[in-house]
């Protein structure tokens, strides 16, 4: 195959895990601290983006037409009003779900999940079409005989890697990192050592929400278009690559996403017959690897308690 | 009055008022007169609960079950005879009669056993595939609905390795990526019609075709759709007579112990697996029979129809019900299929509205319409 496009399938692919990872990160954080699936997570992403291109539109209206300071604006309205409808989701859905059953709290944010995507599609202005979500980074090209690659790819993808590398770093050398997993160890343990369980959940939830504004950015800024209906499906993919990688884990979540965006690339690479069922292929794999390994690849370490 | 003459006067009653109730419902047109009905009601069964005579009437009813199925099925064909000449109210009907059926193939997994399936959409889907790819070939068409269970059956094996190995959220992502993969696959699959889809051809039993109105005389000529709606009460009635079979027999009590207790049902000597295999299989039986069919009555079918949302519509039906009630399932059937047709009003809204309530239901009445009671051992039971 042409070294150019092989290259073009590779950064394609990177940046699918890149957005998969940080969607899978979200949920992998929810689990760890409540045990609980917020299906909602790919909705509030669109939500985020949705934000995020309302501002764009605002700040042009009002003159402001540096695609740098647009930026910076896009990102952090779109992140901090993700983080505080995440903290709200669970303040007034997760929370009082706390001790229902497992599937009772899924059907729940499943269902807030359409409620976000139905407001969109009807309130929003034109909801329902497509809307061209602007290209804020610089667009030069470096080419290197037949592949060409573009400086907004890069900037995307290292500001992928710094918020992953953050969120590691918040989680394992903050105090906050500690207080969230010492909660998702044990949450009566961490309430008797004084931790604010009840801050805490919804900080985590603040935090994964806001990662998932961040990708959905991303998304836009690399694709250029968002729609509505955009979260559901990066809402599964995320929620299956957090599976695959183990639930509850942050690496776990991060080898999923990067597995699952290598199995799509690989079904669109790879297959004779047509790469129309890289999607297909993706979820078999997915299917037979959770078939292999029942908790993950990176499993959870616990034993029944009965 | 003596007491068991006074139930069944209250039984034949309430009928009665179902049937009327159900008939107004879907013949008014009218925008404000359906909200008024479902306002009055509402206030009817709200009023009726603070009252007591909601208790009394389940008691009622608790104590002459058979009455009340004949009673509640001599209420579904007088409100089908009602409507013998207009297509559309019987579509309506038979659809919340297949969607019955499935959701009892649901309830077997969700409600009995515990199982999570959340590709209800995928296997039902099955089942309409199967019945237009066998709709044109000469096998007897009845014999198509059948397979469309068994095939869907045997698509579902392939899920039973990861599914019972798996748990929980593990469990739930394995059927959600098989639904999805099962709506990839058909979109971009060109032998079974790819996103445009399939027709199908109509149910011919015996030379007797579904898809010509019924010509009684010169002034009456039922609509073609009562063929459809008579084939889906009567598999109804058998899907129901089979649930509660399996309910009361030690199979449903088998399910039962695995749902509430892997752990301890597995101490006492009940093969999870067996159990969790056999609940899977026949519940996606029921999906496939009750899509094979869906589909020969629409005549056609594409691949949007059972799409992520389709499966949680599924969910949701058995959910608002009551986990494994039967009855709980019907009426909830009825609501969710019936309301967003009636309020034309609501149609650009209605996926808001309905999972506005679903959140509402789940928060404040989280085991459903109808909870399903306890095991009750009554001896000397017959059915």
């Amino acid at each position: 195959m042409d070294v150019g496009l092989l290259g073009q399938f590779v950064v394609n692919g990177m940046m699918l895990g890149m957005m998969y990872a940080l969607v899978a990160v979200g949920f992998t954080l929810f689990f760890g601290v409540l045990d609980v699936i917020k299906f909602s997570h790919g909705d509030v992403l669109m939500v985020g983006t949705f934000a995020g291109f309302s501002t764009y539109l605002g700040m042009t209206a009002i003159g402001i037409d540096n695609a740098f300071i647009q930026l910076i604006g896009v990102l952090v309205i779109s992140i901090g009003s993700m983080a505080i409808l995440g903290a709200v989701i669970a303040r007034y859905l997760v929370l009082p779900l706390k001790s229902a059953p497992p599937l009772n709290t899924l059907l729940v944010t499943l269902m807030l999940g359409t409620v976000l995507r139905e407001a969109i599609r009807l309130f929003y202005p034109d909801g329902s079409n497509p809307k061209h979500f602007p290209a804020l980074l610089p667009t030069d090209s470096w080419s290197l005989g037949s592949f060409t690659l573009r400086s907004d790819s890069v900037i995307l993808l290292v500001g992928g890697l710094l918020v992953i590398v953050g969120v590691n770093m918040l989680i394992n050398r903050t105090r906050l990192g500690l207080a969230i997993r010492a909660v998702a160890q044990d949450e009566e343990t961490a309430k008797c050592m004084g931790i604010n369980f009840k801050m805490i959940v919804l900080l985590t939830f603040a935090l994964g929400s806001g990662v998932a504004a961040f990708a959905g950015v991303m998304n836009g800024l690399y694709y250029n278009e968002i729609n509505f209906g955009m979260g559901l499906l990066l809402g599964v993919i995320g929620f299956s690559a957090a599976i695959v990688g183990g639930l509850g884990n942050i690496y776990g979540a991060i080898l999923g996403g990067f597995l699952f965006a290598g199995l799509q690339t690989l079904g669109a690479v790879a297959l004779p017959f047509a790469s129309a069922y890289k999607d297909v292929f993706a979820f078999a794999v997915v299917i037979a690897i959770i078939a292999w390994r029942p908790t993950g690849l990176i499993a959870e370490k616990t034993s029944e308690r009965v | 009055m003596t007491q068991s003459l006074k139930d069944k006067l209250v039984i034949i009653l309430l009928a009665a008022v179902i049937a009327a109730f159900s008939i107004t419902f879907i013949a008014i047109e009218e925008q404000v007169e359906i909200f008024a009905l479902l306002v009055f009601a509402a206030a009817l069964v709200l009023g009726g609960a603070k009252l007591g005579i909601t208790a009394s009437i389940a008691q009622s009813l608790a104590r002459n079950e058979r009455l009340m199925n004949f009673a509640f099925i001599a209420a579904t064909i007088a409100v089908v005879f009602w409507f013998r000449e207009d297509h559309f109210p019987l579509l309506m009907i038979a659809t919340v009669l297949l969607y019955v059926i499935a959701c009892c193939g649901l309830n077997i997994q969700f409600g009995f056993t515990g199982v999570v399936n959340f590709a209800g959409a995928a296997f039902f889907g099955v089942g309409c595939y199967t019945a237009a790819v066998l709709g044109d070939t000469s096998v007897p068409l009845l014999l198509v609905i059948l397979l469309g269970g068994i095939i869907a059956a045997i698509v579902g094996s392939v899920l039973i390795i990861p599914v019972l190995r798996t748990r929980g959220h593990y469990a739930a992502v394995v059927t959600i990526a098989f639904g999805l993969l099962f709506r990839t696959f058909l979109e971009v699959n060109d032998t079974l019609g790819g996103p445009q889809g399939l027709g199908v051809s109509g149910m011919n039993l015996f030379g007797w075709d579904f898809n010509n109105n019924i010509e009684i005389s010169e002034n009456l000529e039922i609509s073609f759709y009562m063929n459809y709606v008579v084939l889906a009460l009567i598999m109804v009635v058998l899907t129901f007579v089979l649930m509660r079979r399996i309910e009361r027999s030690w199979i449903g009590l088998n399910f039962d112990a695995v749902r509430l207790d892997e752990t301890a049902a597995a101490c006492f000597g009940i093969n999870i697996k067996r159990w969790k295999i056999v609940a899977f299989t026949l519940g996606n039986f029921l999906a496939g029979t009750a899509g094979a069919l869906y589909a020969m009555m629409l005549g056609f079918i594409a691949p949007s129809n059972f799409a992520f949302s389709d499966s949680l519509i599924l969910v949701s039906i058995v959910l608002l019900g009551g986990m494994g009630s039967l009855w709980g399932t019907i009426l909830a059937a009825g609501l969710v299929v019936l309301l967003p047709e009636k309020l034309q009003v609501i149609q650009e809204y209605r996926f808001l509205i309905y999972a506005v309530v679903m959140i509402l239901i789940l928060l404040f009445r989280p085991q459903g319409i109808l909870p399903r009671g306890l095991r009750a051992y009554i001896p000397g039971w017959r059915g």
